[in-house]
């Protein structure tokens, strides 16, 4: 199994996540997904590369750095977002009910071991 | 932004809105213009339109030849500018869009709103078809310089 699947299924084994991709950032688009069927990955690769790019520039910007991790609440649940290397990105959808705390900590730990 | 008809205008402006594309070109399968945006010269309309067209047939063919259906689209990267050229079919028949855009948007974003304005245009566009008169040889001169008039005011 790959690094990036093996990411995915650590992600997508989190009570409460509809799915998990990984993301070029530059292009927007999906390099690889674990999604549930009502998820629209290219939308949110698109949105999310989009998101993490500008929010990178701003945060930069502000002097803090690139940024760990991302944290963008809906009311009907929230995208997190893991910078790894190479302009990857990994993305998780969660529904209101999920685990936040550990989904972050296992998109932390997964994005790290991206290449 | 100008458009031949109507219809095109609000699902065009919205995606040129989301996308932030900064050169559009509708058109027929056949080159002929049906809306422009970020041109300010009717023969670069006319040359991208012709160089689309050709474009888009030629990979069309390639396709069925290699028994791979048909391309939903063809993205150029470039440093400074990319493109993204993209056949589609609608009730008016089989168009193609050709869009130019820099680093300041991203492929996904410019095909997560190409696609939804492809929708739109297959929602708004009149199902029965304007009578048109046959395209004639002594017909298309004019009928060219019409439509440059009306995409580009002069």
């Amino acid at each position: 199994m790959t690094e990036t699947q093996t990411a995915l299924d650590r992600v997508t084994r989190v009570p409460g996540v509809r799915g998990a991709l990984v993301i070029a950032a530059a292009d927007g688009l999906v390099v690889a997904e674990q999604l549930m069927e009502d998820v629209d990955g290219q939308a949110v690769a698109a949105l999310a590369g989009s998101l993490v790019l500008r929010l990178a520039r701003t945060a930069e910007s502000a002097g803090l750095g690139r940024p760990r991790f991302l944290h963008l609440r809906g009311d009907a649940g929230s995208v997190l977002a893991a910078p790894g290397a190479d302009d990857l990105v990994l993305v998780a959808v969660v529904g209101p009910d999920a685990n936040l705390g550990l989904a972050r900590l296992e998109l932390l730990e997964a994005a790290g071991r991206l290449a | 932004m100008k458009a031949l008809e109507p219809w095109v205008v609000d699902p065009l402006e919205t995606f040129l809105a989301e996308s932030a594309a900064r050169l559009t070109l509708l058109m027929t399968s056949s080159g002929q213009v049906v809306a422009q945006h970020g041109f300010s010269r009717s023969l670069d309309v006319m040359t991208a339109a012709a160089l689309g067209a050709g474009i888009v047939a030629s990979t069309e063919e390639l396709a069925r030849l290699t028994g791979a259906g048909r391309f939903e689209g063809l993205v150029h990267n470039g440093q400074r500018q990319s493109c993204l050229l993209a056949a589609f079919a609608t009730p008016r028949g089989r168009w193609i869009g050709l869009v130019v855009f820099g680093p300041e948007t991203s492929v996904g974003i410019v095909r997560l709103f190409f696609d939804q304005m492809v929708h739109q245009l297959v929602a708004a566009a009149p199902r029965e078809l304007a009578p048109s008169a046959p395209m004639l040889a002594e017909n298309f001169e004019t009928e060219l310089n019409a439509s440059l008039k009306a995409l580009f005011g002069r």
